[in-house]
């Protein structure tokens, strides 16, 4: 019983079926099946170029907006296919939200920021309740309860990629996908996103792709690590770092590669 | 110590150095030299703006100097006359602002909802490319073209006779490239973290453009059809052939009214032999000076009020 690639336990939240993708004629993502656990945090790691972005991008039809990107083999998101005919894109992005490496706000008030999704889904509800709810699930009311009607980009890079996240949690979504959410951040923003990753488990499953092998381990329950588009091992996250499975594993988590 | 004008004292390295200055071997810096090359290369910039700028203040001078003591407001009120004391050119500016207005009503939508199809929807294959490169070269046909253009299809094909209208018409397909490369421009300068960030909140594409990108790119486009309707304020060899009537008793009330334009006017007042009107026409190119330089200043003031809101 030595299997590289785990099944975590039951309910499954988001899962892949011998999915591959290719960019014009190279495969950037190979066969791979992978099972993401409901409310878990899932880190994907692996050096660059190795198909963990591509592979996120799948889960909520990034892939769709790059020319020339075909996606083969399935992507199920609670037992349905992501790729299904009746399938609409813009749906699914409003069920699974995600960031960005870059904080990406609009050059719009903060308030706005978080009011877009919601506004554009049609919501009812009562707004500034909503974008308060959103922004203290961020860990950012507090900063800027006072000023909400400031530009969005008048906050530091750390404040951005915390509004980024309110703004992904403003319409609901079931799942976060995260691109190296930290990756442009200094340490002490990375340790608050990193503390809010950990909360949002509670009500989110979390699917982060990360350069950063601590923080993998920090934050992440189960951790898939990818090489050259396979799926090499998965497994959870304490088990994969101290125990690999495979060489090649064990080679790029302590550093021998990557 | 040549290598050295600096005046910085290195440590020894050990390294192999030139035997008369602390310079690596293999390294000619030539600081110096090359302090002097940027010298020159900004006074040549300099001398460049300066001979726009000169030219620009000889032509100033020349029609102030020529046409200020005739611009009264019984110039700006009057009629055409061929009695020069009592000439104004109230029709010809009503015309302009006439033909101005039309002209932005049209060429705005048309050129920026090109620019928007061009850049967001249109998928890049050769139709697309074709478009654009055709675009490109419509902006250098020169305007006289177009005002056999807007003879042929508006004054005569759509009947609409020599009106403001068809010189609306005319003129907005002269500026159209104009304004459809500069909005282009505009949302290419978009980044697309703004469109995806806009897509994974479940925008649709029209959502993300309308929301996300027009909002950003929208001091560039109100730049650059300002800068294309300055030009179009300003020409007259197209409105020439649409049918600006040189000497108009009457201010244009509606589009289909017969018109005239500045340029026109000025054109009409030189090629007469008195020196009074050709001071007459000076004055008139003080108004139309007066004019573009509001144009402009609006435009600046549009772009900073838009870029400075976020």
């Amino acid at each position: 019983m030595n299997e590289p690639i785990q099944v975590p336990p039951e309910p499954i939240e988001l899962e892949t079926r011998a999915l591959s993708v290719h960019y014009g004629a190279a495969a950037a993502v190979r066969d791979v099946s992978i099972r993401i656990p409901d409310r878990q945090v899932v880190a994907f790691i692996g050096p660059s170029g190795c198909g963990k972005s591509t592979l996120l991008r799948c889960f909520n039809r990034m892939n769709d907006l790059i020319p020339g990107a075909r996606v083969a083999g399935q992507a199920l998101f609670q037992g349905t296919d992501l790729y299904g005919r009746d399938v609409d894109p813009v749906d699914v992005r409003r069920r699974i939200g995600m960031v960005f490496q870059k904080p990406n706000p609009f050059p719009k008030s903060i308030y706005d920021n978080v009011a877009f999704g919601p506004r554009i889904n049609g919501f009812r509800g009562d707004m500034d309740l909503r974008v308060e709810q959103s922004l203290r699930r961020a860990a950012l009311w507090d900063e800027v309860k006072d000023r909400l009607n400031a530009s969005a980009l008048a906050l530091s890079g750390g404040q951005q990629q915390r509004l980024c996240i309110a703004r992904a949690l403003a319409v609901e979504p079931e799942v976060l996908l995260m691109d190296e959410p930290a990756s442009a951040l200094d340490p002490i923003a990375t340790q608050k996103i990193e503390e809010l990753i950990y909360q949002l488990k509670q009500h989110y499953t979390v699917v982060i792709v990360t350069h950063n092998m601590q923080q993998a381990a920090r934050v992440s329950d189960w951790t898939a690590f990818l090489y050259m588009g396979e799926l090499i091992e998965y497994g959870p996250t304490k088990e994969l770092f101290t125990n690999p499975r495979v060489d090649r594993t064990e080679a790029y988590i302590t550093g021998r590669f990557g | 110590m040549t290598g050295q004008p600096s005046g910085v004292q290195r440590r020894p390295t050990g390294r192999p150095t030139d035997a008369v200055s602390d310079v690596p071997k293999d390294f000619q810096p030539r600081l110096r030299a090359r302090a002097r090359a940027g010298t020159v290369f900004a006074g040549l910039c300099f001398a460049a703006t300066l001979v726009g700028v000169l030219a620009l203040a000889a032509l100033l001078a020349d029609i102030i100097t020529d046409g200020w003591h005739r611009l009264t407001p019984g110039f700006l009120s009057g009629y055409p006359s061929r009695f020069a004391d009592r000439a104004g050119i109230l029709p010809a500016l009503v015309g302009s602002g006439w033909v101005l207005a039309l002209t932005a009503l049209v060429a705005f939508p048309l050129g920026v909802g090109t620019a928007i199809w061009l850049e967001e929807y249109a998928p890049d294959n050769r139709f697309t490319r074709a478009v654009e490169t055709n675009i490109a070269n419509l902006a250098g046909v020169p305007s006289i073209v177009y005002g056999i253009l807007g003879l042929a299809l508006f004054v005569r094909a759509f009947a609409l006779g020599r009106s403001v209208l068809a010189a609306a018409l005319t003129l907005a397909l002269l500026i159209l490239p104009v304004i459809i490369i500069a909005s282009q421009e505009a949302i290419k300068a978009v980044p697309d973290s703004i469109r995806l960030g806009a897509y994974a909140l479940g925008a649709t594409r029209w959502e993300a453009i309308c929301h996300s990108v027009l909002p950003l790119a929208l001091p560039g486009i109100l730049t650059g059809t300002i800068l294309a309707l300055s030009r179009a304020i300003g020409e007259a060899a197209p409105v020439i052939l649409v049918g600006a009537l040189g000497f108009l008793a009457f201010v244009p009330k509606g589009p289909l009214d017969g018109f005239t334009v500045i340029p026109f006017q000025i054109f009409s007042w030189v090629s007469r032999p008195q020196v009074e009107f050709q001071e007459l026409a000076a004055a008139a190119s003080i108004v139309l000076l007066v004019m573009l330089l509001l144009m402009n200043g609006t435009a600046i003031w549009l772009r900073n009020r838009y870029s400075r809101k976020y």
